[in-house]
């Protein structure tokens, strides 16, 4: 493994992000849409009971969601990279494929955490409820987590699907679903039972409770379960990513 | 210890065999051409060797490394230019050099001597701040070949590394190539299919056609093989002169179209002085003198029964030209 090559493609993954201003914007706007529309015109007729307003309940399944999307959206790069040949300078270098997949996920892991904290602030300008200065590192590790998580399952289905139409066709078949069952929107524990197992094995969902936990007080699993939880399930995604990455050619 | 060596080396894709039982041993130091027509097999070949993709029978070594169980050793010997693009176009010129420092291990002041050194052989020093989206073909083929040589590579393959290009930057690329080849100690093995650029900068040529190289040599046996010049003549009087030139025994063989006269002759240089002679000695006047040598299409020719270019035809490489252009 070579940290100088995780390094370069982490720094390539940054020089990207920082250059491409219309992707930032349009990545925190649909969450924002979410968070604005979503809580303040339900916001207005509902209460959840134990939280009170429902923006301050709102507001960290949403966090949650913008980094999920684009987490799962870096493959987007492997299938760029394996249209535009760059792939093939990256696999013919003398770097194991295990340290491109992980410079890939730290890159993919840090600007969904950049774009995280952006929405972060956006909802505490709505008047969203925050967390305290401790709190703040709890939800980074939470944020950090999914990050990992997501990007290793995006990276590897980027390893598997070269079409770059049926790419993102595909993240949405898994990611919607994914994010609707979280209990991002709705309090899980007031949902029917059926719909509460599904849940359970939802790795969002232990996200979202996490953040919430940490932000307004209230939460289904203790908080250190839910870091758990969601610490395997990056592993395995971590894993998973490598393991696929290292069959792949260009 | 050969540079490259394989040893019945095949590749198939569903039942189609791309390369087909190659046994290549170049030694250190060469400039070795693969020139073949298209689908040949040439890139599935380099692709072989610079280990991105498996053989489905033989063995291949590279620096000494076998390809398929010491990859990553063979990695850090060669420098590739690949077929299709490979640059990432949102990072500038320098960025993509420094990336590919850095994948390969330069420190940082070995990676930004070396980053000056590159870009000022192959003339970018002045664009290399510009995003690669905003440069022409001819100079990212010309970055790419900067990169490929900047972290010292024993062994380097050049994978068409002039297509598409106009005759000014092809120029350009073949000096750089002479120069690693010659300054920098580099093994080179370049693919093309262009006769004369095989002709031109190659050593030893292979041909190599359905995946099976047919015929290799350095150029100028290979065209000594066909045995001779074709001198044209126009001369009045040509069946009288036909004769007259049959009998000698440096003429082989003598064809009239029209007013000209086609002899095979070997050694050219000093036939056709004689030629002239022995018209002049007979009180006529040669008009016209035209003298070819045979090319590497003529050795083609001689040993697949067709051009190069005859089957594919113009169009689908111009139409390979321009996808790629656009590409980049
Ligand atoms: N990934 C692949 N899957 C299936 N067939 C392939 C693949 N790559 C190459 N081939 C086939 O293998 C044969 C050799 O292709 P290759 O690209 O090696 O030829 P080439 O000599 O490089 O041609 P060109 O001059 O057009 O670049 C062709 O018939 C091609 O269609
Ligand atoms: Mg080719």
């Amino acid at each position: 493994m070579s940290a100088q090559a995780i390094y370069v493609l982490w720094l390539r993954d940054m020089k990207w992000f920082l250059r491409a201003k219309a992707r930032i914007i349009s990545t925190i706007v649909m969450p924002f849409l979410w968070l604005a529309i979503l809580g303040m015109g339900l916001g207005a007729v509902t209460q959840i009971p134990g939280v009170g307003n429902y923006i301050d309940f709102l507001a960290p399944g949403i966090v949650a969601m913008a980094i999920l999307f684009n987490a799962t959206m870096t493959g987007v790069s492997v299938l760029w990279d394996r249209q535009f040949g760059f792939l093939k300078e990256i696999l013919v270098a003398p770097v194991s494929r295990i340290s491109i997949m992980l410079g890939k996920t730290f890159g993919g892991t840090t600007t969904s955490i950049i774009q995280g904290l952006m929405l972060l602030f956006v909802a505490g300008l709505i008047g969203a409820k925050m967390p305290d200065p401790a709190g703040f590192f709890l939800v980074l590790l939470f944020m950090i987590l999914l990050g990992i998580g997501f990007v290793g399952l995006g990276l590897a289905i980027a390893s598997r699907i070269t079409d770059p139409v049926a790419f993102p066709l595909v993240i949405n078949f898994l990611i919607m679903p994914l994010f609707f069952l979280s209990g991002a929107i709705f309090p899980l524990g007031m949902a029917p039972e059926w719909l509460r197992v599904i849940a359970y094995i939802d790795p969002v969902a232990y996200g979202v409770d996490g953040l919430r936990g940490v932000m307004i007080g209230v939460s289904e699993f203790p908080i250190w379960l839910d870091l758990a939880i969601l610490g395997i399930f990056s592993l395995a995604m971590v894993l998973l990513g490598a393991y696929l990455f290292k069959k792949m050619s260009a | 210890m050969r540079a490259i060596f394989t040893n019945g080396l095949t590749r198939e894709f569903n039942g189609l065999t791309a390369v087909d039982h190659v046994n290549l041993q170049i030694e250190k130091g060469e400039l070795f051409g693969l020139l073949g027509p298209n689908g040949a097999g040439k890139t599935t070949l380099i692709h072989m060797l610079c280990t991105i993709l498996p053989p489905t029978e033989g063995t291949a070594k590279v620096a000494g490394f076998d390809v398929y169980k010491e990859p990553d050793s063979v990695r850090t010997s060669i420098g590739i230019v690949f077929q299709d693009p490979s640059l990432d176009n949102r990072l500038t010129g320098k960025e993509n050099l420094d990336f590919h420092g850095r994948v390969y291990g330069m420190s940082k002041t070995l990676r930004e001597k070396r980053i000056d050194e590159v870009l000022k052989l192959v003339e970018l020093e002045d664009r290399a701040n510009a995003l690669v989206e905003t440069y022409s073909s001819g100079m990212r083929r010309r970055l790419e070949i900067a990169r490929s040589f900047m972290h010292h590579p024993e062994i380097m393959f050049l994978d068409e590394p002039t297509l598409g290009l106009d005759p000014q930057t092809r120029r350009k690329i073949w000096e750089h190539v002479q120069m690693l080849n010659k300054q920098e100690k580099i093994t080179i093995l370049l693919t093309t299919h262009y006769m004369d650029e095989a002709d031109y900068l190659c050593g030893r040529v292979g041909i190599i056609d359905h995946g099976r190289i047919i015929a290799l040599d350095n150029p100028k046996k290979l065209k000594d093989q066909l045995e001779g010049d074709i001198v044209s003549l126009e001369v009045p009087l040509p069946k009288k002169y036909a004769e007259i030139f049959r009998r000698r025994k440096y003429v082989k063989e003598v064809k009239i179209v029209g007013d000209y006269l086609y002899l095979t002759v070997t050694g050219s240089e000093k036939v056709v002085p004689k030629l002239i002679d022995i018209v002049a000695r007979r009180g006529g006047k040669v008009r016209s003198v035209g003298c070819r040598s045979p090319t590497l299409e003529d050795v083609f020719i001689r040993y697949t029964g067709r051009g190069i270019r005859e089957e594919e035809g113009g169009i689908k490489e111009q139409m390979r030209a321009h996808v790629r252009a656009h590409m980049r």
